[in-house]
């Protein structure tokens, strides 16, 4: 479905990304792992058209898109969300949603009738909160919720934009112990109709959750393989899940 | 509710406004409310893009003050009989409203399509100085033009007749105007509430979001710098009618700087604002040039209380309920 193939991207001397390629499969959740400054979130980026890389290619279900910005990216299918919340705080949490769906369905025309009582946005919108549990707050302004709200609503937008591809940079960042293991249930009732590129630190939830895993290390892919062949991997254990599976 | 209810005190007191100052001998005054009317367009347009898009126009003066020469030039040549051009076909002057002011907007909006185009390429403060310098630039253009007056100005003989109707005299034009304002009022208001308004506000709120959506933030912010050109454009229309006159001077950076206090005066991303912004400027103007010269010294100060101290713009002191700050 969408294919990284030789990702470079340099800040001047340092490479934060060198030679990546990695490959997510249709309905597949990919984890990417490693420590931080490992690239990973660079990595996301350049996958969603944030950042152009200085090498390599991006392919999405066999076409380049390498040379497409995020909205165009958008548009074929690729949803993300951010590791730190992005969204328009002074639009409420329905108004945050229903701009998800208007930019799916691709018609920003409407001048006469009232976005709130437009039905092509509301339906999927009020259904999209409904199912992210945030139908009670849906008229306050989304930077009224909390932070765990905030990181609902975040997935909500982008699953409101029907993706294909689903770039998920640390979703679980500053969630409670109680809020983690949901968001992992409603991830994996995703699998095998949206393709997920998950990065997380949560080694729980990338385990849980995860049907291949790849391993960056210095801007570098160092391992790659399913769960249970990176959990054995020597290199993987030293450079950094060891601390974390020891502990 | 409250809101509600200012802008039915104040389009009640617009409409009896004409009444009111015939009734108190003081008709000349209409000529006044007029160009305030013609200003308060122009700032609520602006308002789409300012307060509603987050895209600081410093170039507004321009695609008023095209406006205003659009329906100048027109009359200009109707009263000579001569045409505008000759080649490749030969576009005579009018005085008909129903093709001049179009025209006028037509025209600005291309202008504001042009500029908007490049400009919307740039960020913040790079996007304010390059409004600027493209306005500076149909500034010139305009001074360069000696057959309509250059530095002098251009006197505009006569007014438009609406539908064969005079608009001779301030109150027929008055009503025009104020038709003019309403009515875009009402479809910006609806705009701003629909599909289109939500996405300009999504991009200024959070333009990574927006472009992660995949919403066409560089088409819908053009769509809107083009429509609020054109409107500013029918200002300037409007404007040559009631000055009898078109200068450089409407085109010039002042002017420009001129429509953003209104803007920001009365409250930007509330539409209703900018309106009070423009008639609170202009009177104020009027009233402090009565008192000194040096009114300027009395008004700078009293702009940076408002701006300071009333968060949210006159308007949210009026209707109680502001855009955003």
């Amino acid at each position: 479905m969408l294919e990284a193939r030789g990702l470079t991207r340099r800040f001047g001397a340092l490479a934060a990304n060198e030679d990546v390629t990695l490959t997510l499969a249709a309905g597949e959740c990919h984890a990417v792992i490693g420590p931080n400054g490992a690239g990973k979130s660079t990595l996301v980026a350049m996958l969603a058209g944030e950042q152009r890389p200085d090498g390599g290619s991006v392919m999405l279900a066999g076409e380049d898109i390498t040379s497409l910005g995020p909205a165009a990216r958008a548009r074929r299918g690729i949803a993300r969300s951010f590791q730190i919340t992005q969204l328009c705080r002074d639009l409420t949490v329905r108004e945050n949603v229903m701009l998800a769906v208007q930019a799916a369905s691709g018609w920003h025309w409407g001048f006469l009738r009232a976005a709130r009582n437009d039905r092509g946005l509301t339906v999927d919108a009020d259904a999209s909160l409904a199912a992210a549990g945030l139908a009670s707050r849906a008229h306050i302004p989304a930077g009224l919720l909390s932070h765990g709200e905030q990181r609902q609503l975040e997935l909500a937008i982008a699953l409101s934009q029907a993706p294909r591809v689903l770039l998920l940079d640390e979703p679980a960042a500053g969630l409670g112990a109680a809020e983690t293991p949901a968001l992992a249930a409603r991830l994996a009732a995703l699998k095998g109709r949206i393709a997920m590129l998950l990065v997380e630190h949560d080694m729980d939830t990338v385990f849980a959750l995860a049907d291949r895993i790849t391993v960056l290390a210095g801007g570098r892919v160092i391992a790659s393989g399913a769960p249970a062949e990176i959990r054995a991997n020597r290199a993987v254990r030293e450079a950094y899940l060891g601390d974390v599976v020891d502990a | 509710m409250r809101e509600r209810a200012a802008v039915a005190v104040g389009l009640a007191l617009l409409v009896a406004a004409p009444f009111v100052l015939e009734a108190m001998d003081e008709a000349f005054l209409l000529s006044v409310l007029t160009r305030m009317l013609a200003y308060a367009l122009a700032a609520a347009a602006l308002d789409l893009v300012l307060g509603y898009g987050g895209m600081v126009s410093f170039g507004h003066g321009a695609f008023l003050g095209t406006g205003a020469y659009v329906a100048g030039v027109l009359l200009h040549h109707r009263a000579d009989g001569t045409a505008v051009i000759d080649w490749p076909v030969r576009i005579g002057g009018t005085a008909e409203a129903l093709v001049a002011w179009p025209a006028a907007a037509l025209v600005s909006g291309l202008l504001a399509a042009a500029i908007g185009a490049i400009s919307l390429r740039t960020r913040a403060v790079h996007f304010i100085m390059i409004t600027l310098a493209f306005a500076q630039m149909v500034f010139f253009l305009v001074l360069a033009l000696p057959q309509y007056g250059g530095t002098d100005g251009l006197m505009v003989p006569g007014r438009n007749v609406l539908v064969g109707a005079s608009l001779a005299g301030d109150a027929p034009l008055y009503w025009a105007a104020l038709a003019l304002l309403v009515a875009f009022l009402a479809f910006a208001r609806s705009a701003m509430a629909a599909r289109f308004g939500l996405a300009l506000k999504g991009a200024r709120m959070n333009e990574r979001r927006a472009l992660a959506l995949g919403v066409p933030v560089y088409r819908i912010r053009l769509a809107a710098f083009t429509l609020s050109g054109a409107v500013a454009g029918l200002a300037g229309a409007v404007l040559a009618n009631q000055s009898s006159f078109v200068s450089p001077d409407l085109l010039s950076w002042q002017r420009s700087g001129e429509l953003m206090v209104m803007v920001i005066l009365g409250g930007q991303g509330t539409l209703f604002g900018p309106v009070l912004g423009a008639i609170a400027l202009l009177a104020a103007e009027e009233e402090l040039a009565a008192l000194t010269e040096h009114w300027m010294l009395i008004l700078g100060p009293a702009l940076l209380v408002v701006v300071l101290f009333f968060r949210g713009g006159l308007w949210r002191v009026v209707a109680g309920k502001g855009g955003h700050a």
